[in-house]
């Protein structure tokens, strides 16, 4: 089933193998590979019960009175689950004991903070200052661990990317760190797994691996276009908006999106790197442009759901905390979303 | 074999809607999914989104003309669902992201929605 590919709830949840059972770094693979074991030792003990029913019913008599005998029970009921358990907590604890190594610090880190209903995503220098903002997505590099600090600015939520790793809650108050690994490339959905109000079902996020080399470029350039700062009299954003055609006539304007941008109120809540648009309440919309997802994972981003989710957020994600900008005409629209594409 | 014949020669036009088979409009349902064509457009067999920015397109195979502008054949149509703006200059719907073929899978399940 080709479930919204770019919907990063989707892929979290959906997609054969299971992604719970598709393990891509070494924090998940060991949970999976309990999960596997957990499961083999309870087909196993129910296999025993079964069959010691069945002698206890309809098999011969001499065995019968064997099971019935006491010693069955110290062998069975006591001595087997004693070794059993045992040896499965010890060799559980020992085999997860990477998940609660403590930090050592030199980590990359990524400071991820849940909000109703989206995540809010920033990238940390060693120094602890924020390098990058961004939301709904997360970049990690190949092979090396990444720390993910989690916040939240509301209620409880939890952050979960089956592919890397256990669910961890994001708790007001509170930072729970959360170490990430990843080994292979790819995007890997994630979603919130603590039910957060209103369309909690509708807040993921899309995971992006990069080889390290790519991940180290990536944020450097996102960065330097963070520390930029847009003259006012500048659009912010590559001008190109290049239409499919090229005979055909440009039809929407970066510029004039820009210019709506900030009359309409949009950066009363969004943010764009340098320029006056510094709204913090909605997500940062610097890198909206190279986001794969709209709406917190889970519409693909393109000119017709950009516009659809302006135009009418509140019919997509009922209870989100933008409003459906229903005044802005079709061609408005079109400028908005336009300018928007080219912030990369 | 006269019967027959009167039955080959009565066969309709390949641009004919009967043509498009449940195939195409089941992989045109996939690549609404993937495109998320319901963030504007409320269509029967798709839950979410319902989006209403745009035209519902409840019962589409009887519209007359598509955006009303274009007369409602699979042609028009898959032409219009992939590049909007030039099938229908000024149309609000932008282009979409998907290839010819695939525009032509969506049209299949437009036409296909059973709603009635």
């Amino acid at each position: 089933m080709n479930k919204g590919a770019a919907s990063g709830i989707m892929e979290a949840l959906w997609g054969w193998p299971p992604p719970v059972l598709d393990p891509a770094g070494p924090y998940a693979s060991s949970i999976t590979t309990l999960a596997w074991a957990l499961f083999a030792m309870g087909v196993l003990v129910t296999g025993i019960v079964i069959a010691a029913l069945y002698v206890a019913i309809k098999g011969p008599e001499r065995w019968r009175e064997k099971l019935g005998g006491e010693k069955a029970v110290w062998i069975g009921g006591i001595a087997f689950p004693a070794v059993v358990l045992t040896g499965l907590l010890i060799w559980g604890l020992a085999l997860t004991a990477s998940l609660t190594e403590p930090i050592t610090g030199r980590e990359a880190r990524v400071r991820v903070t849940g909000e109703l209903w989206w995540f809010r995503v920033e990238y940390l220098d060693p120094a602890g200052r924020v390098i990058v903002r961004d939301a709904n997505e997360l970049h990690l590099p190949l092979d090396r661990p990444v720390v993910l600090e989690l916040r939240s600015a509301d209620v409880v939520h939890s952050l979960w990317i089956p592919h890397l790793s256990g669910k961890m809650d994001m708790v007001p108050g509170r930072i729970n760190q959360l170490r990430v690994e990843a080994s292979r490339t790819g995007r890997f959905g994630g979603v919130c797994a603590e039910y957060c109000g209103g369309p909690h079902a509708l807040m993921g996020f899309v995971t992006q691996v990069h080889e390290a080399a790519d991940y180290d470029r990536w944020l450097a350039a996102h960065a330097a276009r963070q520390a930029e700062s847009v003259s006012p009299g500048m659009v912010p954003g590559a001008p190109a908006d290049v239409p499919r055609d090229p005979a055909a006539p440009q039809r929407y304007d970066p510029a004039q999106g820009w210019r709506l941008f900030r009359d309409t109120g949009c950066a009363a809540c969004h943010r764009i790197a340098g320029t006056e648009a510094n709204g913090l309440a909605g997500p940062d919309l610097t890198h909206v442009g190279s986001r794969l997802s709209l709406g917190a994972g889970i519409l693909p981003n393109h000119r017709g759901t950009m516009i659809g989710w302006i135009a009418d957020s509140q019919s997509i994600k009922p209870g989100n905390r933008m409003p459906s900008y229903d005044r802005l005409s079709a061609e408005e629209l079109g400028h908005i979303a336009a300018f928007l594409e080219a912030q990369k | 074999m006269a019967t027959l014949l009167t039955v080959v020669a009565c066969k309709p036009p390949p641009d004919d809607r009967t043509s498009l088979s449940a195939d195409a409009a089941e992989r045109g349902r996939a690549v609404i999914e993937r495109v998320s064509c319901g963030s504007c457009h409320v269509m029967p067999g798709i839950d979410w989104p319902q989006g209403r920015a745009g035209p519902s397109l409840e019962g589409f195979d009887d519209v007359g003309l598509i955006a009303g502008a274009l007369p409602n054949t699979p042609g028009n149509l898959a032409a219009f669902v992939r590049d909007a703006p030039a099938a229908k200059p000024g149309s609000t719907m932008p282009a979409m992201p998907i290839t010819a073929a695939e525009a032509q899978d969506v049209a299949a399940y437009l036409y296909g929605m059973n709603d009635e």
